[in-house]
């Protein structure tokens, strides 16, 4: 669902991304790892549609990021860093407004609101405002919106950072439960989450694909322990990129 | 529905979300009228002019709208950025040309609210005397046309920072450059340098200068050309713009 072809994407002389090139199919949940500023957010922007790569490219849902940008947003869910919303919308016109720009009309709209609402346990405050929500509301606001037309491919930046330990259960607990069915993209740098709800992790650092495996896989190179499998390719490249 | 035409209408209602709008809105009726009736730019108060046409109220127009023009739009796009919205917003299926085309309709729709509200005066008139309906027409007509122009202006500096308040300036500032640009003294000015030229693109610019003829009753092909050329151009460099400045 996802293919990556040596993206790139450089700001001013710094290369954020560099030549990025994997692949991920419906049923995986790939968690993006890596030190922050590794390149994480940047890669999401350009599968998103959201920057253009320099050079390469990415098939999103069988549509190209760089010739079909819009159909590619019209097939997937993408919950931004700090996941953005406006607060100054109540949720449920929130959501309406971006079924609208979805082309989703009456009834299929409606239903396609209460599922979420439902899904995302926000129904106690579909009336309120935005700005008057708790940040784990806003969060859960902000998947919703991502998951209204029930896309097949679901991409979320740090979708638990700055969340209490509960609201993180519950977001990963929606993450898994969806896992199955769609082919979802997550980054972090919270390692305990690749073992909580990744099929699949890539570590990446300074723009570059670092490793690529399963949880238990990635483990097993660190002698048990992603923590120190982690440390051990980032740092490590990190003195090389230095050295050079 | 159209995204664009998503995006319109939720820009539309936004503007009557915010308490701000209201004020500029009271702000514009208020000080619009009183020039009119209080008399200003080397014309006569309304009733001392004993004229029932509304060319005392169209003279202050092109001023007044200097203003509102770029305070409809400084949140546009400065907001979007500042709350990283801009993220969510053009990463749902929409171009950045449906989305600022949405946007600055949504504007022109609410400055267009805002030149409905000074029709008290067409009443007013009416009730006074027998207004010739013919400049009326086209002094309306003509000050919507360069509302939107005052507010491409100030949409393509909402693109630029993420600050409202410099947008508002900026936009401010060159929306009276616009409309200056054709005064006597500055044509003039480049005149006396021996550089007619320059004068009489600015004065083909000016908003002064294209829309005096309106006041008058006349609807020249040249003038609302200009007019809608300055519109474009600033809409579609907003588009360029924000490709620019959205990620930062």
């Amino acid at each position: 669902m996802i293919k990556v072809d040596r993206i790139t994407k450089r700001f001013g002389s710094i290369v954020a991304v560099d030549g990025i090139e994997f692949e991920a199919k419906q049923g995986e949940v790939l968690g993006f790892l890596g030190p922050n500023g590794a390149g994480k957010s940047t890669t999401m922007k350009m599968l998103t549609c959201f920057l253009e790569p320099d050079s390469g490219t990415a098939e999103v849902a069988g549509f190209d990021i760089r010739k079909n940008p819009v159909e590619v947003r019209r097939r997937l869910g993408y919950v931004p860093e700090n996941a953005p919303i406006y607060g100054d919308m109540t949720v449920r016109s929130f959501l309406r407004f971006v079924g609208d720009v979805r082309g989703m009309k009456g009834g299929a709209l409606r239903n396609a609101i209460d599922r979420v609402v439902s899904l995302c346990t926000i129904d106690g405050v579909v009336n309120q405002t935005i700005e008057t929500l708790s940040k784990g509301y806003k969060r859960r606001v902000g998947l919703a919106q991502a998951l209204l037309h029930d896309p097949d491919v679901l991409i979320l930046d740090e979708p638990t950072d700055g969340l209490d330990p509960n609201q993180k259960h519950h977001v990963r607990e929606m993450i898994r439960g969806m896992g199955s069915e769609k082919c979802i993209v997550i980054s972090t740098h919270i390692l305990e989450e690749v073992d909580a709800v990744c099929s699949r992790a890539m570590i990446i650092g300074r723009g570059r694909l670092l490793a690529d495996g399963t949880p238990a896989e990635l483990k097993e190179r660190g002698n048990g322990k992603l923590d120190d499998y982690f440390r051990k390719v980032t740092l490590e490249h990190q003195t090389k990129g230095g050295a050079a | 529905m159209n995204a664009a035409t998503a995006v319109f209408k939720r820009e539309l209602k936004g503007y009557f979300g915010t308490p701000l709008a209201y004020v500029f809105l009271v702000i514009f009726l208020v000080a619009t009228l009183f020039w009119t009736f209080a008399g200003g730019l080397g014309e006569a108060p309304f009733f001392d002019a004993r004229n029932a046409s509304l060319r005392t109220l169209f003279s202050k127009l092109p001023w007044m709208f200097a203003f509102l023009g770029p305070a409809a739009a400084m949140r546009m796009w400065a907001e979007e950025r500042r709350a990283g919205t801009v993220e969510l917003l053009l990463t749902l299926p929409v171009t950045i040309r449906q989305a600022v085309l949405g946007k600055f309709l949504a504007g022109w729709a609410f400055l267009g609210i805002a030149l409905l509200l000074t029709m008290s005066m067409v009443l007013t008139t009416a009730y006074l005397g027998d207004p010739d309906p013919g400049p009326i027409f086209t002094g309306y007509f003509g000050a919507f046309l360069l509302a939107g122009a005052y507010l491409a202006i100030g949409g393509f500096f909402s693109a630029l920072t993420k600050n409202q308040l410099i947008a508002l300036l900026l936009g401010g500032v060159f929306c009276v450059l616009f409309v200056l640009a054709g005064s006597p003294s500055v044509v003039k000015f480049f005149d006396g340098m021996g550089l007619d030229w320059i004068g009489s693109i600015l004065e083909s610019l000016s908003f002064l200068t294209n829309y005096e003829s309106m006041q008058l009753g006349m609807l020249e092909f040249r003038n609302v050309f200009a007019i809608l050329a300055i519109t474009i151009g600033f809409v579609w460099a907003t588009t360029v713009m924000l490709n620019e400045t959205k990620a930062r």
